[in-house]
């Protein structure tokens, strides 16, 4: 909603200035988005009438122009293809200052003196077209300064509205909202019943029932529609943001700004038989004002005539009854459209009107007879012409209530937490428009037909509170009870696992949620991921189904700057499509590349491996109840090395992965070097182990070491799960403290060296106690390990 | 007895010009050894008179404790020499960096969201998460927003299913957080402290907006609780995240379908301190936060006695606070995750 200052202070004109106006308005819930001048800074530009305009000698596209100043006649050089005689324009003469500080001058145009500039609106700041000069009325006074002239000391205001405030999309809403907030008068509505002069109605029939239970209509017949909107008329649209087209619409348009009501106006003689108000007709077609043709859904309301859908009902007229220059016989339309019957109409067919936009927000069901009487009058006062009586078609029956609504004393110190008193409670509402009433506990207010948004209690409050000021109401510190918390020790908290990765070096990223479909399918391609309808951009176009597309697409953005060195990670929701459910599971992953540490004296440049990260991993399994609990098993993933890849198991059960990054990804994503990743769930992470004292034996430990060969396929994480379990209660620790490989040892065999850490709390273990341990381990070992012992 | 003083004076300088312990072993057996030159003087006693005997080996025992005395002391102090010439070359340059110094960080967003955690954690309200992918019914209609409302068009919905037919609902990203409180009040009882930090989706994207960002939503309902408690506590949290118990914040009337009265919250420009710049568009005003009281019909569609029980909820972006907070300029650079910018939030 955008309108003059002036236009305003027309209706209510409170001794502020216009920043203290806006703020006031602001502070009112009509959030101001802008205040601006109506025009540029500029001076010393007069009405001027051109005499004559020839060509110029020595340029096509110019002319030279006989320019009649008021006390002078000047010749200008001109380049405006719409420059002709008679015409009257704004002329910049020398010595004018135009907006940006330029200067006008005594210049020479291919040869050809001019005196001055005439200009076009967009030179002046007038307006954003630029097709040529400004066109001013042919009783423009001839060397008036154009300031004067267009009354050009004045502001646009343009106010952000919330939905809900419909009665202010109009200027006499606005008008009744600024005089209560500053308790100034507000001017009347202008609006006089005309009188008919002639018989002329037009039949209309109300088929749409809820949807529209009020058509108001009117025939104004023999009208000169080639005269010009006065310029007080074309200003105030101006300044509104809307262009002058002819009187006719030029009329409906000022109402509607002007009283919130949007209206129509038919060419009477392009309508035959009657007007039908009824559903379209599913795949009917309507061509529309702008020109567009448009095939309808049975869900949509037409005003129709004998013959065919004319109008897209609240939100646009048709084409083929608009108004235009033939036009002699006219009749008026404005209609009650229900909003729930416009819900996403118009935004359904690609349209958003001035009309849509109001009746979608709910219009005044009061205001149709009023707006009729109103654009009578300025129809008959521009263009002549005989007026019928007003026909007021309503269904009764469907026409919106405003129930009163209840306001409970007790309720206002409860919800704003403090006691108004009643009498500014009754000058508020009354301001607003309600009809208030006392009783036993408070009041009964009455809802004004304008306003919507007005139907519990609680809006009552709204508005006492929006009115009285937000910033006056008190401010205050509520108490409750002091009731502890549990917070269960068993809890991981995910704030943990965050800080264990930070001081292990990690850089928390954060990625889209949503990814392109190919980098899903290079990780999962046997998940069908969630599609989003309408995604921005192609490559945000799938909901993850793992968060390691993410982190390299991340990790691709910082190699591409230099950065060889990445250390991320990432917690969020995965989005995993089930038989019957999505399931939106949380996630920790994380990723690896370049050097182990940063370059430094101490450090010979080593790259991280698979194991690092497994490092990484496994002090966060640490921190979980029971370490143990989780296995490691060698696996194959798309999107993953092959041969370095590994699901994580709590229990039998997989929570995760871990592996290298596929080569091919890593040529796919540019990356120089290895990468390295894990994802795990996050649930799998979250519970501690509550601490349980043992008692810290007094005995000695007893330490072997045993050296042995086993094929190399043997799996060091099962063989060391095997002896564990084999060597007995005795065993405190275990450690596989040597692998080697290669040179001296058979190749198709690898070397591991185990270290057995025995002790008891009761007593010194003997030789014996141990040696039977050990002894169980080495038949474990070659037995189901082939192993062969090195001593 | 000259010969004695000649010995004694022979031993002292012999003794002080020993360099290492070797060297003085090998004169302690020189002097005092079993057949040392001391030794054999005492030895040689016998020969002398019975009364001057006493005399002369007091003398001699005076000459030997000396040199005994000495070879110890020299032995100290080489032994001390040779310590001290040890720890200086293992002089170490201490000034050289330790190994594997560097740490990572949070990022913003997550540093940002545990701060208000904290804050409000402190006065008893507990973090809440939800599901991202939502239902219609959630995420709109128990907030009060019914299907074409046209509120729906301040929120950009990114959709994932369309209703299908009657009985069905729309799947959408969770274009607030706002859900996550309605699953709270289908769930508990008050009173309810909860605040709901997350992601959320609008289908946006330019200078200013991020298909995807994070929002802290905050709810509490009880059975006493006011617009002004709503001020008090929207007030505390601003002057406790920018630390500047000065901040002016002022309260403006707005419109959520889900909240009435409701209010956009500005705080004066932390960027100028209110003198107008570029960053509050020269209004002195930068709006941080919406909030307001609970709308009666959204506690009646999860089931709370709107008579007796009233609350509260207000909500914020936490890329906009963490702008403010950290004099970040560009809000797409939250989700670039260049190792450039996280790290400056270590």
């Amino acid at each position: 909603m955008k309108f003059s200052e002036q236009w305003l202070r027309e209706w209510v004109n409170p001794g502020i200035d216009t920043d203290e106006l806006a703020q006031l308005i602001t502070m009112a819930g009509m959030e101001v988005d802008a205040v601006d001048p109506v025009a540029g800074d500029f001076s010393g530009v007069v009405v001027a009438e051109i005499v004559s305009a020839e060509q110029h000698p020595d340029a096509d596209k110019l002319r030279v122009c006989q320019v009649n100043t008021g006390n002078d006649t000047v010749q200008i050089v001109c380049g405006a293809p719409n420059a002709r005689a008679g015409l009257r324009a704004p002329l910049a003469q020398v010595g004018a200052v135009l907006p940006g500080d330029f200067k006008i001058k005594r210049a020479k145009l291919r040869g050809v003196e001019s005196q001055g500039m005439l200009c076009a609106g967009s030179e002046l700041e007038l307006s954003e077209e630029s097709d040529g000069l400004m066109e001013l009325a042919a009783d423009a006074p001839v060397g008036a300064d154009l300031r004067d002239y267009l009354d050009l000391s004045d502001q646009v205001i343009e106010l952000d509205l919330t939905p809900n405030r419909a009665d202010c999309l109009g200027l006499s809403g606005v008008a009744r909202e600024v005089a209560l907030l500053t308790q100034s008068e507000l001017a009347a509505a202008p609006i006089t019943e005309v009188p008919a002069s002639i018989d002329g109605t037009f039949p209309v029939a109300l088929e749409a029932g809820v949807g529209c239970p009020r058509f108001v209509t009117r025939v104004i017949r023999g009208i000169d529609i080639s005269r010009p909107s006065p310029l007080w008329m074309q200003e105030k649209l101006r300044r509104s943001g809307i262009r002058s087209i002819d009187p006719v619409v030029d009329v409906t348009n000022y109402v509607m700004l002007e009283l919130g009501q949007p209206m129509h106006a038919f060419d009477l003689a392009k309508l035959s038989g009657g007007i039908v108000v009824r559903m379209a007709k599913a795949g009917e077609p309507l061509e529309l004002l702008n020109g567009q043709t448009i095939e309808m859904r049975d869900d949509t309301m037409v005003v129709a005539d004998r013959e065919k859908a004319i109008s897209l009902a609240g939100i646009m007229g048709g084409q083929s009854t608009a108004v235009s220059e033939t036009t002699i016989d006219l009749m008026l339309e404005a209609a009650w459209w229900q909003p729930l019957a416009m819900a996403g109409r118009a935004r359904s067919y690609g349209l958003h009107t001035d009309a849509s936009h109001r009746f979608e927000r709910g219009a005044d069901f009061a205001m149709q007879v009023k707006v009729i009487e109103r654009a009578t009058e300025l129809v008959l006062a521009i263009c002549g012409g005989e007026a019928g009586p007003t026909v007021d078609t309503r269904l009764d029956d469907f026409m919106p209530e405003r129930p009163p609504v209840r306001l409970r004393r007790a309720r206002i110190p409860r919800m704003l937490g403090f006691d108004m008193p009643a009498g500014e409670v009754e000058r508020i509402l009354t301001g607003l428009g309600l009809g208030v009433t006392a009783t036993e506990e408070g009041w009964e207010a009455t809802v004004p037909s304008w306003r919507v948004d007005i139907a519990i209690e609680a809006d009552l409050l709204e508005e006492l509170a929006r009115v009285y000021g937000y910033n006056n109401l008190p401010v205050s510190h509520i108490h409750a009870d002091l009731v502890m918390p549990a917070r269960p020790e068993r809890d991981l908290s995910i704030r943990k696992l965050r800080r264990q990765l930070t001081g292990r070096d990690y850089q928390e990223a954060v990625t889209y949620s949503f990814i392109d479909t190919e980098a899903q399918r290079a990780f999962d391609p046997e998940l069908s991921p969630v599609e989003l309808q309408n995604p921005i951009s192609a490559d945000l176009a799938v909901m993850r189904t793992s968060l390691m597309p993410g982190l390299v697409r991340a990790l691709a953005h910082n190699t591409a700057r230099q950065q060889h060195r990445v250390r991320l990670f990432e917690t969020g929701l995965r989005f995993l499509p089930g038989d019957k459910e999505l399931e939106q599971r949380p996630t920790l992953a994380a990723l690896v590349t370049g050097r182990r540490q940063p370059e430094s004296w101490t450090e010979s440049g080593e790259l991280v491996d698979f194991y690092d990260l497994k490092g990484d991993l496994e002090s966060l399994l640490d921190l979980t109840a029971a370490p143990n609990r989780f296995t490691f098993r060698a696996a194959e993933r798309t999107g993953l090395h092959p041969g370095q890849t590994a699901v994580i198991e709590r229990e039998g059960r997989e929570v995760g992965v871990i592996g290298t990054l596929h080569p091919h990804l890593q040529a796919q994503f540019d990356l120089a070097q290895p990468v390295y990743l894990f994802e795990v769930d996050l649930a799998a992470l979250l519970d501690a182990a509550l601490p349980a004292f043992t008692e810290l034996s007094r005995f000695p430990e007893v330490r072997r070491d045993l050296a042995l060969l086993v094929d190399k396929s043997v799996s060091a994480g099962e063989l060391l799960a095997n002896v564990r379990e084999t060597a007995g209660t005795y065993l405190t620790d275990l450690r596989l403290f040597d692998v080697y490989e290669g040179k001296g040892i058979d190749p198709k065999r690898k070397s591991l060296a185990l270290g057995l850490t025995f002790r008891d709390s009761s007593r010194t273990l003997s030789d014996q106690d141990v040696n039977k341990s050990v002894d169980q381990v080495i038949d474990l070992l070659i037995k189901t390990y082939n192993a062969e012992l090195r001593s | 007895m000259d010969n004695l003083e000649q010995l004694a004076n022979e031993g002292r300088e012999a003794i002080n010009a020993a360099t290492d312990g070797k060297a003085l072993e090998t004169l302690r057996v020189e002097y005092l050894g079993k057949k040392g030159k001391v030794t054999d003087l005492l030895k040689g006693l016998g020969q002398l008179d019975p009364e001057e005997r006493p005399r002369a080996g007091a003398q001699i025992n005076v000459v030997k404790q000396e040199l005994q005395a000495l070879i110890g002391e020299r032995k100290q102090a080489l032994e001390a020499a040779a310590v001290a010439e040890q720890l200086a070359a293992e002089r170490i340059d201490v000034t050289l960096s330790g190994r594997a110094a560097s740490a990572g960080g949070l990022h913003p967003v997550t540093r940002t969201i545990e701060r208000m955690e904290d804050f409000f954690g402190a006065i008893g309200f507990d973090a809440v998460e939800g599901p991202e992918v939502e239902d219609d019914y959630h995420n709109f209609e128990a907030l009060n927003i019914p299907a074409h409302h046209p509120a729906r068009a301040m929120h950009d919905t990114f959709y994932v299913n369309s209703a299908r037919g009657p009985g069905e609902t729309a799947t959408v990203l969770r274009t607030h957080t706002s859900p996550v409180q309605v699953r709270v009040m289908e769930s508990e009882e008050p009173p309810i402290r909860v605040i709901c930090p997350g992601r959320v989706y609008r289908c946006d994207s330019d200078l200013t907006h991020t298909p995807m960002f994070h929002q802290v939503e905050g709810l509490l309902i009880d059975e006493e609780s006011s617009f002004a408690d709503l001020k008090g506590i929207v007030i505390d949290f601003l002057h406790v995240f920018f630390e500047n118990d000065q901040l002016s914040v002022r309260f403006r009337p707005s419109y959520f379908p889900f909240t009435e009265p409701s209010a956009e919250v500005d705080i004066q420009c932390v960027m100028c301190g209110g003198k107008g710049c570029r960053v509050c568009s020269h209004t002195g005003w930068l709006e941080v936060m919406g909030c307001g009281m609970v709308h009666p019909k959204v506690l009646e569609y999860s089931n709370i006695d709107a008579e007796r029980y009233a609350g509260f909820a207000f909500g914020m972006g936490v890329e906009r606070l963490a702008m403010l907070r950290y004099g970040v300029n560009d809000l797409r650079i939250f989700f670039d995750n260049d190792l450039r910018f996280l790290e400056q939030f270590r």
